[in-house]
């Protein structure tokens, strides 16, 4: 399988506005930054198996936006700017979930390759703590696996 | 849990000391002059954290107004987990998705006459 190679999704907080996931592709960085680069790539997979729609002007400065349709026929729009374009190896942009309007991130993408795999690196970099908190500070990695006999620990990895 | 619910949670989960406190009360119940110990604030201060940790269905308070111990209130967290795992798996859902479509352009970019 190609998935066997790629790696787990990781997901850390560096500091009080910043969220980290990362997570390694079985693939060279120019396709995994391809993939990111136009609508009929993006629409094939940031929708999770979701019809998807997007707009996107891939160029600094340029606006995108996308819009999933989940199954129950809820809407979820998400839209943001391209502040920054390196191919095949940065992209810097910012990030807003429509239903929750005025709370922007600015989110870095860093891919690098080591004998054909990519590791890519997001970073999300929210406006105040709160905003961070508000999307998943509280312990994202830990809370996923901890159980309340851990609870202890699961509270001191979010400090 | 309704969104309103789990903001106020998240709110309260914003501070490190309420957090401080919560990994305390995990050990098991305790006074407001026990969970003060440890921080150079005053009672009061103690006490304001003690209100909002309260407010947001965290943490419970004995009834006796001399005596009140704090304890954990587990079901709150859970709320917090429950969420944060759901953010988890959506991106991991999305890069599956992407995994397998990396492996269909790997494929067509091997052709021959690409």
């Amino acid at each position: 399988m190609s998935q066997a190679s790629s790696g787990a999704l990781t997901v850390t907080t560096p500091s009080d506005r910043e969220i980290v996931l990362t997570r390694v592709f079985d693939a060279p960085r120019e396709l995994v930054f391809r993939a990111h680069s136009a609508c009929e790539h993006i629409r094939r997979w940031w929708g999770r198996g979701n019809p998807l729609d997007c707009e996107m002007d891939f160029r600094p400065g340029g606006t995108y936006r996308y819009v999933e349709h989940d199954p129950d026929g809820n809407d979820y729009a998400f839209r943001g700017e391209y502040r920054e374009i390196v191919a095949p190896e940065r992209i810097v942009r910012t990030f807003e979930y429509e239903g929750m309007p005025g709370h922007v991130s600015v989110e870095t993408l860093v891919l690098t390759e080591d004998d054909g795999k990519t590791t890519l690196t997001t970073t999300a970099l929210f406006e105040s703590v709160e905003d961070r908190d508000g999307m998943l500070n509280s312990g994202m990695e830990a809370g996923a696996k901890q159980s309340l006999d851990h609870l202890a620990e699961f509270l001191a990895t979010m400090t | 849990m309704a969104a309103d619910e789990l903001s106020g949670v998240f709110a309260a989960l914003a501070d490190p000391t309420r957090r401080a406190i919560l990994a305390r009360l995990a050990e098991g119940e305790a006074t407001v002059n026990e969970l003060a110990a440890p921080f150079p604030m005053s009672l009061q201060a103690v006490s304001k954290h003690l209100k909002v940790l309260e407010r947001a269905g965290l943490i419970a308070r004995g009834r006796d107004a001399q005596w009140r111990p704090c304890r954990l209130v587990p079901a709150a967290l859970r709320g917090v987990a429950e969420w944060a795992e759901q953010y988890r798996r959506l991106w991991e859902e999305r890069y599956e998705h992407l995994d397998d479509y990396l492996h269909e352009l790997k494929e067509s970019s091997d052709e021959p006459g690409k």
